[in-house]
């Protein structure tokens, strides 16, 4: 009855949710913030890269996913993968037109 | 949850301990919710593709279009959904350890907080709407093409967003429901086990032994004996299947607010 385990909960304390909220928002400060400079092709990247810092948060405390067991990080990675050759291929097409 | 309940039926001659059990696969739930969850990921993905592409054709269009936006209205949306995933995390947290109502309490401000942002979506659309700036319409017609595409874009994708906000918060509401109602499950006696009753018959008999109820002869036709096991609505009772929906719900509504994470600056903070 290898079903059982996942009854198991790993419990995540109150603080560190909200630590993560605190980080979230933030970083959302930040974001606003850094988009009232005009950084031009710079800034793009930073909002891209604060947006992923946030996903990895969200994705590993609220959706519990650094606690899961390795079979859900592997079929985000396959899945985040796939999209990732999506992007690649559509703009080694629209690049090179 | 593979909870067991043990109960022995007094037959004759001796008694005869049997099994119910209800079948529960946690894991393959979560599993379940997460393929969803990649087929939601692949569709916002494509929008975004489209989006990137459109932007890297027209840089300076997007961003003289996105000025058109509200940026405080897009900041406080962010701060709704960002506190209601909190409040989410925590009314799982909550149920997780049994406190009922306090966990209700969660569910529902986070509901709340999927109306804010619906109510604030709808400020900010009808402001665009009022301005004659949404699709098709004959002032965003002689905006130049790349400015067309961006609110062509902005429409369909916090759109789009703002349909799953709306989904998220009733599938919250079902779940509120589901933690507030008394709880109620089926046990099922263990099928492999049920010739061995073949000719008995079951009784309810108070606890002088007096008879309240008997049952028909079990026999070959019945290949199902089950106990409907209800209790009040209060706060020791608790469903502990509820734990995974409530879960697999968040994960929902976690998925949203990741998905505005990537709305919010590549529509509001290009200006």
């Amino acid at each position: 009855m290898t079903h059982d385990h996942g009854e198991e909960h790993h419990l995540v304390s109150y603080g560190t949710y909200i630590m993560v909220w605190l980080a979230l928002l933030a970083f959302t400060g930040l974001t606003v913030t850094v988009a009232g400079f005009n950084l031009r092709q710079v800034s793009v990247f930073v909002a891209l890269l604060v947006a992923t810092c946030k996903t990895f948060l969200v994705l590993n405390y609220f959706m519990h996913l650094k606690y899961e067991q390795s079979i859900f990080k592997i079929m985000i990675f396959v899945t985040v993968s796939i999209l990732a050759v999506f992007i690649v291929l559509t703009f080694f097409d629209v690049s090179f037109r | 949850m593979d909870t067991r309940v043990t109960m022995d039926i007094d037959g004759s001659p001796g008694t005869a301990e049997v099994v119910f059990h209800e079948h529960h696969d946690y894991t393959g739930g979560k599993i379940g919710m997460w393929l969803f969850l990649f087929t939601e990921l692949l569709l916002f993905g494509g929008m975004f593709i489209l989006y990137a592409v459109y932007r890297s054709k027209h840089p300076q269009e997007f961003h003289q279009a996105a000025m058109e936006l509200n940026t405080l209205l897009g900041t406080i949306n962010t701060i709704v959904l960002l506190t209601s995933s909190l409040t989410m995390a925590l009314s799982i947290a909550l149920l997780q350890r049994g406190k009922k109502w306090p966990s209700l309490g969660f569910l529902s401000l986070t509901i709340l907080c999927a109306l804010a942002f619906l109510v604030n979506k709808y400020l900010e659309w009808s402001a665009k709407i009022h301005h004659g700036i949404y699709p098709d319409s004959q002032e965003l017609l002689n905006f130049d093409k790349g400015e067309v595409l961006f609110f062509g874009l902005y429409y369909s994708m916090t759109g789009l967003h703002g349909l799953h906000v709306l989904v998220g918060g009733i599938i919250l509401s079902v779940m509120a429901y589901f933690i507030a109602k008394k709880p109620k499950s089926r046990f099922h006696f263990v099928p492999d086990r049920l010739k061995d009753l073949q000719g008995s018959k079951l009784i309810l008999a108070s606890q002088e032994g007096k008879e309240l109820w008997r049952g028909a002869t079990i026999d070959e036709s019945v290949d199902q004996i089950s106990i409907i096991v209800k209790k009040p609505a209060t706060e020791k009772y608790l469903d502990r299947r509820n734990i995974g929906k409530l879960e697999n719900s968040g994960l929902y509504w976690h998925l949203v607010d990741v998905i505005w994470i990537f709305l919010f600056p590549l529509f509001y903070l290009i200006t």
